[in-house]
């Protein structure tokens, strides 16, 4: 006991000390992603988002060589993240942490990343709070509020005047139905009805005939991508539900690429909300989708950006500060940073250190025989209105 | 007009028998050959592949594709039997569980090596994704169809073991092996038999549910627990009794959430705790 003892100091002790052991120019990221289970799909495109950035910079970031060590969570399991990053800050000595899928696995790292003062890149997990619980933490996905709220008015200038809300029951869902009804309320619009669905859904029937028998206007879903869009999509085609007629509104999982496949023809129509599509007409973003394809076979998707700026950060916060890996100056010299990305201008906000970006609107239509999202309206530099609010 | 009921009964059921195609095999091979068996939804996943595969590659028709799913499912099956399972037939319900387990996170893993760790769309025709008004209600199509399906499974299966050669060597194999070889029967070969059985009905499962509940290499581990659901509250053995819990299951959890949405997620639960404090041995258990 005495000796276990003795090593737990040790080690804490070892914490404490700066890391001196570094090979001259490299730096060694930490990336704790969900390698496997329910959301592998999410962690292969965030690392191939790196992946690419890393390829098409010869495999250096700010001038340094680059070392990645590579953490499985699993799934959503916040105290196996936390003890990765333990891991990755005492045993690996790595300079940063990134990565981050998952909010409840970003929120258990952050304790990690605010004690031992390393610079954190959450490159997906968008709950609005999640920035604010360490002080070396920059993101460079998106926060739910800022492009539910975005999509929530714009709906109602466009003539929305009466929503359904039907979100997943679990913190994003609940971030997003907050978000969604306070912005919609807020322009003039009035919620008919809500209602929380079961985390573990396979068939949506029931939900939806319930959301029919209203009969609104609008209808907004939030639910996690993967399987579920498909379901949803199928479910409103059975009970009769056009959204040509009755507009549906969502958070860009509902209509990615793999959804609209499943969904077929019944998706045409659906309005969704994001700072991402393959499908944007940029030629940064030709490009990007180009070389995505040729290296991973697939498009890229708003994962990937958020992986491949991401890196992209790293590498402008390493040029900025000259190399200097300690968490004071990376977070630093990220505050304010601001560059091109395949999704358009974006940058970091110097108060809040969350991310600064274009809200695409776009719609569901049949192009060429495809089923791609359209752009129909853009919001340039929306900021997380929740943090705003937390402000005032 | 029908009133919203039977709009609920009829999406509870066609639910409840998507949980029982999914879960039949596994009445099968845990209810029939008391062999703990979690990797049968695997054996789903590989059916549901086989589909996908076959259609968006080589533009099979989908109903072409459904008895390659069961065999392929089947064959590949076999060839687990003999290597490994068959080993563990008198062993213990832990040495099972451990094998199995294991069998499903290496499928996992494969698929995702093979496939990729996307979502795969099952590009259906039209007509398959429509639905027929009929009095003011909607029915999907494919539901109908799944349902007629389940039927006719449900039927041939319990014509089988009930009344035939085949199924009375089953039930003598698994109630007293020792004797079943005294009499005379090939024990090894009537359970390969029966476990192809099993895992086809596994694959069928798995081809057809694709369409609802969509396909990633996860798909072996996440809808494994409604399948143990279904079982254990049938009652091992017992096929119709499956049948009888799979209805009961999906209807309730259709009225649930569309009467009561706030306790929906948990009511299928609830009743699989009722009904098991009520018969431990499940509705209609023998063991």
């Amino acid at each position: 006991m005495k000796r276990l003892l003795l090593a737990g100091v040790g080690l804490f002790a070892a914490s404490l000390l700066p890391a001196a052991s570094h090979a001259q120019g490299t730096v060694k990221i930490g990336l704790i992603l969900p390698y496997s289970g329910q959301f592998a799909d999410t962690a292969t495109q965030i690392d191939d988002g790196i992946k690419l950035y890393l390829k098409q910079h010869g495999n250096k970031l700010g001038g340094m060589n680059v070392e990645i060590v590579r953490k499985d969570t699993g799934g959503i399991n916040p105290p196996v993240a936390k003890r990765l990053a333990e891991e990755l800050v005492t045993r690996d000595n790595v300079d940063i942490l990134a990565g981050f899928a998952l909010t409840p696995n970003a929120l258990a790292a952050a304790e990690v990343s605010a004690q031992a003062k390393k610079f954190m890149v959450v490159m997906n997990a968008a709950t609005a709070i999640i920035t604010t619980k360490s002080p070396y933490m920059a993101r460079t996905s998106f926060t739910v509020p800022q492009v539910n709220e975005t999509l929530a008015t714009w709906a109602e200038k466009n003539g929305d005047k009466s929503a359904y809300t039907m979100v997943t029951d679990y913190g994003p869902g609940i971030d997003a139905e907050t978000a969604f009804q306070k912005a919609f309320s807020a322009a003039g619009g009035s919620v008919v009805g809500s209602v929380r669905m079961a985390v573990q859904n396979p068939d949506f029937s029931a939900y939806v005939q319930r959301a029919k028998d209203l009969n609104p206007q609008s209808i907004f879903v939030m639910i996690p991508g993967g399987s579920q869009p498909g379901a949803f999509g199928k479910a409103m085609a059975e009970r009769g539900i056009d959204p040509r007629k009755t507009e549906v509104l969502g958070q860009a999982e509902i209509a990615d690429e793999h959804a609209l496949a499943s969904m077929g023809d019944v998706a045409e129509g659906i309005i969704t909300s994001g700072n991402y599509d393959y499908n944007l007409d940029n030629p940064m973003n030709k490009e990007f989708v180009k070389d995505y394809n040729a290296d991973y076979n697939r498009n890229p998707d708003f994962f990937s950006v958020g992986g491949y700026d991401g890196t992209h950060l790293i590498d402008i916060a390493l040029t900025k500060d000259g190399g200097k890996t300690d968490g004071d100056s990376l977070i630093a010299a990220a505050k304010g940073a601001s560059w091109d990305s395949p999704r358009g201008p974006m940058s970091i906000d110097p108060e809040t250190r969350d991310v600064i970006e274009t809200v695409y609107i776009r719609k569901v239509e049949k192009v060429n025989d495809k089923l791609v999202n359209v752009t129909i309206a853009s919001f340039p530099n929306v900021k997380d209105p929740f943090k705003a609010a937390m402000q005032k | 007009m029908l009133p919203p009921i039977f709009g609920v009964l009829f999406d509870g059921f066609a639910y409840g028998m998507l949980l029982f195609l999914l879960s039949v095999g596994q009445s099968v091979t845990l209810g029939m050959m008391n062999f703990i068996n979690l990797a049968h939804c695997s054996f789903a996943m590989l059916g549901g592949y086989m589909t996908v595969a076959l259609m968006t590659h080589y533009g099979w028709p989908f109903f072409a594709t459904l008895p390659c799913a069961f065999i392929v499912a089947a064959v590949v099956s076999v060839g687990f039997e003999r290597l490994f399972y068959r080993r563990l037939y008198r062993a213990s319900d832990l040495d099972q569980v451990l094998l199995t387990i294991g069998i499903v996170f290496i499928s996992v893993a494969v698929a995702a090596y093979i496939f990729g760790t996307e979502q795969k769309p099952l590009p259906l025709p039209e007509y398959l994704r429509s639905s027929l008004t009929f009095l003011g209600l909607r029915f999907a199509v494919y539901r109908l169809i799944m349902i007629a399906i389940a039927l006719a499974i449900t039927a041939l299966l319990v014509l089988t073991v009930e009344y035939t050669r085949f199924g009375a060597r089953v039930r003598a194999a698994v109630d007293n092996e020792r004797m079943a070889r005294g009499l005379g029967i090939d024990v090894d070969r009537t359970f390969a038999i029966t476990f192809a059985l099993g895992s086809g009905l596994a694959g069928l499962g798995g081809a057809l549910a694709v369409e609802i509940v969509g396909l990633d290499p996860s798909f072996a581990l996440t809808y494994l627990v409604y399948v143990l659901i279904v079982v254990s509250v049938g009652g091992l053995g017992s096929i119709s009794g499956s049948f009888v819990a799979a209805a009961l299951l999906g209807i309730s959890d259709v009225a649930g959430k569309y009467y009561v949405p706030a306790i929906g997620a948990f009511l299928i639960y609830l009743v699989m705790i009722v009904l098991l404090m009520w018969r431990p041995r499940g509705l209609f258990g023998r063991r």
